[in-house]
């Protein structure tokens, strides 16, 4: 198990300067987003759909190029050690399970014997040590995901992007997932930008939550959750989560105006 | 199969639990009758036409050269069957081969134009062209300039069956997941892996498509071919043997002719519905039975 260091004296890894990210030259998406990603952060990105947050997620993945600002890795690199995963599973459905999930070394030219280890150790962590040889479409919804999640792991990455991985899932697959997702990063003391609409989630998974306005897209609060993890079901019900909650809940409602949606009142 | 949801459990209440499994065991009866019937059927249609046509050749007592009986129709078959197996091997051969020369090159074109737009805008209204010309018009003008009859008849043959693989395969290049080419452009894939490792599976299940319709459509093109070469051309594929019978007024041969053309026809069909079903049917919707 990897021990977390405290929040302000964890190493950064990725610095956003002053992003601005403009679509057909009026459109903006994202103005002058700050951010500063340390190592074994756990990053909310929350806000309304249009505020941009995908849009961060796409510019740190190198999927775009900031219109003003930098994007710059600690480490001089390019980022190129990511882990993504997206809101579909987006599996290759002529690919096994395991093949899939090898799929990231595949790209950097190691074959599948060489990794075949690896890639049976990280279906194990995410409980699928029987299904390696199983076709995408034999799945349920969850196990897709958690497919897509052991192929993010698999180079263990330093930074994990995660856009709305869970949103299509029903509730109770939708918790089991946070659970076993929260088990894996203490595991593996990875670093996640996890972007979600929902304030629960959030606030159950992430020690950071960057609360996001719309038009222009930016970043208008951040909110430090300091629940030690592993967090469980008692945090889950406990004062202190219900107190965040309400926190970030009244945050997104300053940020939009005032125009607060029903399903994200706490109660 | 992992999923056990089952969509009809949600019609009755939990307590009407017997009726659902007499429910049930109503459903299975009807598939297993159904899946009988699909066979049997058609089976029986076709013993039904045959009965018809003889009866009605008997009782009509129709001379053979105008309409011979369909067992007069199998007694040519089997006698002339020295000279129509000869020529049934030469239609297959230039069919197979016009179809092997469609796929690669409608293929390779397709794998053009997936990577170069220039090329796709410069030389796709051209296949459109070379498509929608009636090729029975094309014909006659490729067999005055290629002086091999063979070559000319693949040329032909050639020319249908191409475009239905081009475009279906063109399709299906450009149909990769949109999150599986951002994923693959995050772990830095060159263009060779994408198009090796996500491109060409995703278009797997057009091309097979279009090899099923480009399969028919090459047997349609090197008969249609051979008829415009006609009986001064090499002589002695199928068609010709047809043209020739209708010369003679040997209606029963041409009868046998065009049941030889039909049944290559439906083996075209059905191996390259097998090849598509083998290649597919562990990860493609289209080839998977669905139970329950």
């Amino acid at each position: 198990m990897t021990q977390t260091q405290p929040i302000g004296q964890r190493p950064p890894i990725l610095r956003m300067q002053m992003v601005d990210k403009t679509f057909n030259g009026s459109v903006a998406a994202l103005r002058r987003m700050n951010l500063t990603v340390n190592e074994g952060d756990f990053i909310s990105l929350l806000g309304p759909s249009g505020c941009g947050k995908s849009t961060a997620l796409r510019l740190i993945a190198g999927l775009m190029q900031p219109t003003a600002g930098r994007i710059i890795w600690e480490d001089g690199g390019a980022g190129d050690n990511l882990g993504v995963v997206f809101q579909e599973p987006t599996l290759m459905p002529w690919a096994t399970v395991a093949r899939n999930v090898a799929l990231p070394f595949k790209l950097r030219g190691q074959p599948y014997r060489a990794v075949k280890d690896r890639v049976e150790e990280v279906l194990a962590l995410v409980g699928l040590e029987r299904f390696g040889e199983a076709y995408p479409r034999e799945l349920s919804g969850g196990m897709k995901m958690r497919v897509s999640i052991a192929r993010a792991l698999v180079t263990r990455p330093r930074l994990i992007l995660m856009d709305e991985p869970f949103a299509a899932l029903d509730e109770i697959t939708r918790q089991k997932l946070n659970n076993d997702l929260l088990d894996l990063k203490t595991k593996m003391g990875s670093t996640v930008i996890f972007v979600t609409h929902s304030v629960f989630e959030s606030v159950f998974l992430s020690d950071r939550i960057l609360i996001m306005a719309p038009r222009p897209g930016r970043v208008v609060r951040e909110i430090t959750v300091d629940a030690p993890y592993p967090r469980d079901l008692t945090f889950r019900t406990s004062m202190d989560y219900a107190a965040h909650a309400r926190t970030a809940s009244d945050a997104l409602m300053a940020a939009m105006g005032g125009e607060l949606l029903e399903e994200e009142v706490p109660t | 199969m992992i999923t056990t949801e089952s969509g009809t459990n949600m019609r009755r209440p939990a307590d009407a639990a017997p009726m659902i499994d007499a429910d049930e065991a109503r459903r299975a009866r009807r598939k297993r009758i159904e899946a009988v019937a699909q066979w049997l059927l058609p089976l029986v249609v076709l013993a039904l036409t045959i009965w018809g046509w003889d009866r009605l050749v008997k009782v009509n007592d129709i001379p053979h050269y105008i309409l011979p009986a369909p067992g007069r129709v199998v007694e040519t078959l089997i006698a002339d069957w020295g000279t129509l197996s000869v020529s049934l091997w030469v239609t297959l051969k230039i069919t197979l081969m016009a179809l092997a020369a469609a796929v690669i090159g409608g293929v390779g074109l397709a794998i053009l134009f997936a990577q170069s737009r220039f090329a796709e805008m410069s030389l796709f209204p051209y296949a459109v062209i070379l498509q929608v010309t009636p090729i029975i018009s094309i014909a006659p003008l490729i067999f005055i300039y290629v002086d091999s009859k063979l070559v000319a008849l693949l040329i032909c043959a050639w020319v249908v069956a191409f475009f239905p693989i081009l475009s279906s395969t063109t399709t299906g290049l450009k149909s990769a997941d949109h999150n599986l080419t951002d994923l693959f452009s995050i772990y830095r894939a060159s263009r060779w892996q994408r198009l090796i490792h996500l491109q060409l599976p995703s278009a797997l299940p057009y091309f097979l498509n279009g090899l099923r319709i480009g399969g028919g459509l090459s047997l349609i093109g090197a008969v249609v071919a051979e008829y415009v070469a006609g009986t001064g051309g090499i002589g002695s594929g199928l068609a010709f043997r047809i043209l020739e019978a209708s010369y003679r007024l040997n209606i029963p041969r041409m009868f046998a002719g065009l049941l030889l053309i039909a049944a290559l026809g439906v083996a075209i069909y059905g191996a390259t519905s097998l090849i598509s079903w083998l290649a597919l049917r562990k990860w493609h919707e289209s080839a998977v039975k669905r139970d329950g």
